[in-house]
């Protein structure tokens, strides 16, 4: 019916409901057009890094504190380590999707466990993220002290704030799947939140070398 | 109390309030003439209501069909463009008159170019191609609905709630007065605390994340469902420009997006983005700023190049010329739009270096645009051109018209000119010159074209001619004066002058900018005697031209499930080809149940409340902001949850409706491109004897 | 009374060049359009002949319904534009290298400070030790080179006749180098739009010989005006140059253009935009402090910002330079 056939191969051992070349290209489709979504976002965090990159020469400091100042570098090596591990938690929540008739008992379990695991590591993270916020608020390194600062929490919360409507989508799909079982729908979300994901990972890479690393430097 | 219920909003801030207690003529000259939109729009409201005509309208407004969804998109434009063609014309006058000065005071005038520019791009000139888009891809790649229909749905209420906050900024408050740029520090808020420059803030925020979702769902669409053997070479011209204008809205929308809440920022929270102050730095805005706005410009353009192809190869009754040169022509100035934004800038005090690549590149971009040029004459060339339609008086005016618009934006392309015509009316003649007779002529061209499939019946031909010779003659005498007024030095956006030199040609352009509202008058009126007498413009066949492309190969109004089995595609032209081989009609053995999806109300809530956060935001009703989008929040994770409802219409259904349709196709005598015009075009096309 | 109309009461124009920058942009601009018309003037011929030839009614057999492709046209469609494009970006690099507003004209060029406010300019001659509000006095034949900042906001400093124009920008520096080779007037003004006042912030450059600068200089020199914080802080209310001089205590004349403590008198049949304001500069650092006045790590309030509804002259004062924070 279509031009891009060759359903089987689309995501091997995935179980989208029956074996059913549709339902597969709804899958494709629907995470394709996410990946589009997050190539655009990609662009707003460019946008974002472009204006941090821009702002981070003395000058901009306006006087005010610069990195050395507030960065804590124990407290980032937390919120990377929370936010890998949640990485491969998202993965193996997308893995236990794998073995057949994954919406009933154990495998059902799994995925919950999984994805509850990855919403604990989130949390950790952004607690850790939002503590360190507060300790510059409170040392006069507010978001109002200087063009630096400004771009600096702009960037970083923009992270954050992603980060939350992650950990949102994430319960969300908790629920989904404990209210309705792991039908084709759920999948979908569950597929779509994988790649977010995984692509707030990337950025925190990112942020973690030019923000913090690049900044003691 | 009453404080954090209403913000910052009170009784003066409603322009009406004010008028009755300080009348003041102008005010009521300016706003009013432009309010009878929000007002119209109410009384509107309550007269469908007292009709019972709510049902209907909140099935359109709650559908997720793409063609009905682009009608939307369309008749929003619509309104909004005669917004912004009286703003233009009261601009006009005011200049004609304004040696010394003029009926207008300053604040109103510099109201009146903020509002007529942001409206014009984001509320006519996209909605209008994104509504175009939506009418014809689906149905040009051979497909049931978009990717994403709910989605779609969404993208319009956004849409829809930025254009109720420019049209809510003429009765509440006022509009930001910093032009369409809006650039701070002038907008920041020490200089402009006022609620305007929020107005634009959220405004071009939310329908700019309503237009990043449209090139999303329409990228998707173009890569993922096009019909078999929809090979992409095979693709329709339009359908390609519709591609390459996603690609750009997907990487262009987000500077504009960042651009805004950065704005934001400054002014609700204090911080030092694009401050004077604090290692603030107002250059980033314009940078960001542009990285969206000259891709921008091409989003705007490249679809109304993609009608030109389809209207120089369907009427001169041909093949397009140099498909693979305009596809590729395409493309290299999609990709090129991308690395050129500093040429709106060359003033802004960089090295020589750097404005010289910028416009070198600037100048590349010509090149492509050239070809494309040469390919429709070459189109036109060896063919059977029909002079006496709608649509060919547009294309004749965009080829000759925007060619001159090409030669302004050369000049202005070379650095060391710029720093003379930079801001002045010479810019502005620039741009109008590639907007009016690139764009909208673009549009109006393919409202012409399509407006069969949307509704039915053709538009009148001898009101459409007028109205095209009114948008190009009236074109010519508005703008082309503003050249000579530039180079002499005349600034833009300014209210009046001192200079007497300026007058006879500030006369001219006044004289025509009348023109251009007659030419938007005669486009109602088209609208209106069409609808009058639209039994005799029926074409239920549905290929009113001889079209050549996959949309000509339904019936109109196109049902809602488009194809009743879904063609497949051997060819470029894959219509034309059928229609010579004799079989375009033939009957069809086996038809399957149709599933397509139900209305929803999402789009339309998410709207509203895209309406209520943006008007807490611009008021300080921080309550109102909170609650709409905690409520747009939970409307997502419930719609999350929800059933996907879908509709099924039985095999047997669509077999009546479309044997039906074949049958009389193929018993109807159909009329040659002589009775084109005439009534007795009912969408069913028969070959010319060619002699020869 | 006709003549009045289309003939520009002062040089407005590059198309009136009175300095060699203005004159090479006007020789640019006639080789580009010469240049692009090789391009466009035959596409412009074609259709109307193909319109006629091709139309419906007459066609007949000339009718090619599958001709949709051909090398040689494709190549001369590709190869037009491409030869006229490679000419032009080889004149447009040299030329906006040679004209590069930063470079000095030659030696010793006569420095100026600018300061764009809402809606007049301030010109400083440091060494000169004047300064004038809405007027720029310059010696012909000598280099300028003007250095401009914005106390408001973004502005756009052009002057048609002698070079075009440069953004100036607050907390920031930008330049622009000209020189005059012919005596007369020519227009300024800004460009960029600031608000209710701007289409009316428009000054006149007065090229002299220069022995008339010098005895200009001396003039000013006189002025009962001086340019200090005080003074500076009322220029810097809105208003134009010609609204600032009640609040400077200068008397302005009913009838013929002329004002009281200026030394310059300007007698043109049009001039709307009034006459200069001629002030002794005792102390010229008042740029680098405006300057300053962005980068002292305390932010700018509505009542020090001027251009601010709220601009107090009275709470606004210009920092010591020893304030600064940061650099540029
Ligand atoms: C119907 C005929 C039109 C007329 C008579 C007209 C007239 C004008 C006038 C008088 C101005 C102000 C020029 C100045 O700053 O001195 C203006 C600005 C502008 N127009 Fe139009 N216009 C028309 C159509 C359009 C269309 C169709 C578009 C875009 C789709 C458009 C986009 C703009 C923009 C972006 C500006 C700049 C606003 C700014 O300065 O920020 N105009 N137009
Ligand atoms: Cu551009
Ligand atoms: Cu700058």
């Amino acid at each position: 019916m279509m031009s891009n056939p060759t359903p089987e191969s689309l995501h091997p051992g995935l179980n989208l409901g029956e074996e059913h070349g549709e339902d597969h290209l709804e899958a494709e489709t629907s995470v394709f057009g996410f990946w589009v979504f997050v190539m655009s976002d990609l662009v707003t965090f460019g946008m974002f890094f472009a204006i941090f990159a821009a702002s981070s020469a003395p000058m901009w400091m306006a006087g005010g504190p610069g990195p050395k100042d507030f960065v804590d570098i124990g407290s980032i090596a937390w919120q990377t380590g929370f936010l890998l591990a949640s990485s491969l938690t998202s993965g193996m929540a997308v893995l236990s999707l794998k073995e057949r008739h994954a919406g009933e008992g154990a495998s059902r379990g799994r995925l919950i466990f999984w994805l509850l695991l990855t919403a604990v590591l989130g949390f950790g993270f952004l607690y850790r993220e939002i503590a360190d916020f507060v300790s510059m608020a409170q040392m006069g390194a507010g978001p109002t002290r200087s063009g630096y600062l400004t771009a600096f929490w702009s960037l970083v919360g923009l992270h954050g704030a992603h980060v939350t409507a992650g950990l949102l989508w994430c319960l969300t799909i908790v629920v989904g799947v404990l209210v309705r079982g792991v039908d084709k729908r759920w999948k979908l979300a569950l597929l779509r939140w994988a790649v977010f994901w995984h692509f707030l990972d990337v950025i925190w890479i990112g942020l973690f070398t030019f923000v913090f690393l690049g900044g003691l430097i | 109390m009453l404080a954090s219920l209403f913000g910052r909003l009170n009784w003066d801030s409603i322009i009406l309030v004010k008028e009755f207690e300080d009348p003041d003529l102008q005010l009521l000259i300016t706003s009013g003439a432009a309010a009878a939109i929000p007002l119209g729009g109410i009384f509107l409201v309550l007269l469908l209501w007292y009709l019972k005509w709510w049902k209907p309208l909140l099935g359109w407004l709650t559908s997720v069909d793409h063609k009905k969804i682009g009608v939307m998109y369309i008749i929003f434009s619509v309104v909004m463009l005669f917004r912004g063609v009286v703003e233009a014309v009261l601009m006009r006058t005011n200049q004609a008159v304004a040696l010394n000065g003029g009926f207008l005071s300053s604040d109103h005038f510099n109201q009146l170019f903020t509002t007529h520019g942001t409206n014009m791009i984001f509320f006519v000139a996209m909605p209008f191609l994104i509504g175009l888009i939506n009418v014809a891809v689906p149905l040009q790649i051979g497909a049931r609905d978009v990717a994403f229909p709910k989605l779609n749905s969404i993208s319009l209420g956004l849409t829809g709630a930025g254009g109720f906050l420019i049209t809510i900024s003429l009765l509440i408050g006022q509009f930001s007065t910093g032009g369409w740029t809006n650039y701070p520090s002038y907008t920041g808020k020490l200089v402009n605390p006022g609620p305007g420059v929020d107005y634009w803030i959220t405004a071009i925020g939310l329908s700019g994340i309503g237009s990043t979702l449209t090139g999303v769902n329409f990228a998707v669409t173009i890569y993922k469902m096009r019909t078999k053997g929809m090979k992409f070479m095979r693709m329709p011209l339009f359908t390609w420009t519709a591609l390459a204008t996603s690609i750009l809205l997907i990487f262009a929308m987000p500077p504009l997006t960042a651009a805004c809440v950065m704005l934001g920022l400054d002014r609700y929270l204090d911080f030092h983005f694009f401050t004077n102050d604090q290692g603030g730095n107002l250059m980033n805005f314009i940078n960001l700023f542009w990285m969206f706005g000259h891709p921008e410009v091409y989003i705007l353009i490249l679809p109304a190049f993609g009608v030109m192809s389809e209207l120089s190869s369907t009427f001169a009754a041909k093949r397009l010329y140099g498909y693979t040169s305009i596809v590729a022509a395409t493309m290299c100035i999609a990709v090129l739009a991308f690395f050129v934004w500093l040429h709106h800038f060359f003033t802004m005090g960089q090295s020589t270096t750097v404005n010289a690549a910028f416009g070198i590149a600037t100048l590349l971009i010509s090149i492509p645009t050239g070809v494309k040029i040469f390919d429709w004459l070459a189109t036109l060339w060896g063919g059977r051109i029909r002079l006496n339609t709608t649509p060919v008086i547009y294309l004749c005016g965009f080829l000759v018209l925007f060619v001159l618009g090409g030669f302004s934006g050369i000049i202005l392309a070379n650095p060391t000119l710029d720093y003379q015509v930079h801001n002045s009316l010479f810019l502005v003649a620039h741009f109008h010159n590639v907007i009016i007779p690139g764009t909208l002529f673009g549009i109006l061209a393919g409202i012409h074209y399509w407006f069969p499939k949307m509704f039915g019946f053709r538009l009148m031909e001898s009101y459409g001619k007028v109205t095209a010779w009114l948008w190009s003659i009236g074109f010519v005498i508005t703008f082309m004066p503003l050249y000579p007024l530039g180079l002499m030095g005349m600034t833009r956006r300014t209210v009046d002058y001192t200079d007497p030199a300026y007058v006879p040609l500030m006369l001219v352009s006044g004289a025509g900018s009348l023109l251009l509202g007659l030419a938007f008058l005669f486009l109602i009126i088209t609208f209106w005697r069409s609808i009058v007498n639209r039994k005799q413009l029926v074409t239920p066949i549905g290929d009113p031209w001889d079209g050549r492309t996959l949309e000509w190969w339904t019936p109109c109004p196109v049902p809602e499930y488009n194809f009743a089995v879904l063609p497949e595609v051997d060819s470029r032209d894959a219509f034309h080809t059928a229609k010579e081989r004799g079989d375009a009609y033939a009957p069809i053995e086996k038809y399957e149940d149709i599933k397509i999806p139900s209305n929803t109300y999402f789009g339309l809530i998410i709207g509203i409340l895209g309406c209520g956060l943006g008007f807490g935001l611009v008021w300080y009703m921080w309550w109102m902001a909170a609650g709409s989008f905690l409520a747009a929040l939970a409307t997502i994770i419930v719609y999350a949850f929800l059933p996907e409802r879908e509709q099924v219409i039985p095999a047997e259904e669509v077999r009546r409706v479309d044997e039906n349709w074949r049958r009389e196709a193929r018993e109807t005598y159909g009329v040659t491109r002589d009775d084109e015009i005439t009534e007795a075009n009912k969408g069913l096309a028969r070959p010319d004897v060619v002699p020869g | 009374m006709l003549d009045s109309y289309l003939q520009l009461a002062v040089a407005e124009t590059f198309l009136q060049p009175t300095g060699p920058i203005a004159r090479a942009q006007l020789d640019h601009l006639n080789y580009v359009v010469i240049l692009t018309c090789i391009a466009i003037v035959p596409a412009l011929v074609a259709l109307p002949l193909i319109l006629f030839r091709y139309r419906r009614k007459k066609a007949g057999d000339r009718y090619r319904p599958n001709w949709d492709s051909n090398l040689g046209l494709e190549v001369a469609m590709w190869g037009l534009p491409i030869v006229v494009i490679f000419l032009m970006a080889i004149s447009l690099w040299s030329i906006t290298q040679r004209l590069d507003p930063y470079e000095e004209l030659g030696k010793d060029p006569l420095e100026i400070k600018v300061i764009g406010l809402d809606w007049k300019w301030v010109f400083l001659y440091p060494e000169e030790k004047v300064a004038f509000v809405d007027e720029l006095i310059v010696p012909v034949g000598r280099p300028v080179e003007l250095e401009m900042t914005s106390d408001t906001v973004m502005q756009s400093l052009r002057i048609s006749a002698l070079v075009g124009q440069i953004y100036a920008m607050p907390a920031m520096t930008t330049k622009l180098n000209f020189i005059a080779s012919d005596a007369g007037e020519a227009r300024g003004m800004n460009t960029q739009f600031t608000g209710r006042g701007m289409w009316r912030q428009k000054f006149l450059v007065h090229s002299v010989p220069t022995d008339e600068y010098q005895q200009r200089i001396a003039e000013a020199r006189q002025s009962p005006i001086t340019l200090n914080e005080q003074t500076y802080a009322i220029l810097a209310q809105q208003g134009t140059a010609e609204e600032a001089k009640t609040p400077l205590g200068i008397t302005v004349l009913e009838g013929p253009l002329e004002t009281q403590g200026t030394a310059t008198v300007v007698a043109e049949r049009d001039v709307p935009v009034g006459q200069g304001i001629a002030m002794r500069l005792p102390e010229p650092k008042i740029f680098q402090r405006v300057l300053a006045r962005y980068k002292t790590g305390v932010p700018m309030t509505p009542e020090t910002q001027p251009g601010s509804p709220s601009y107090d002259p009275a709470k606004a004062s210009l920092p010591p330079l020893t304030a600064v924070r940061m650099e540029m």
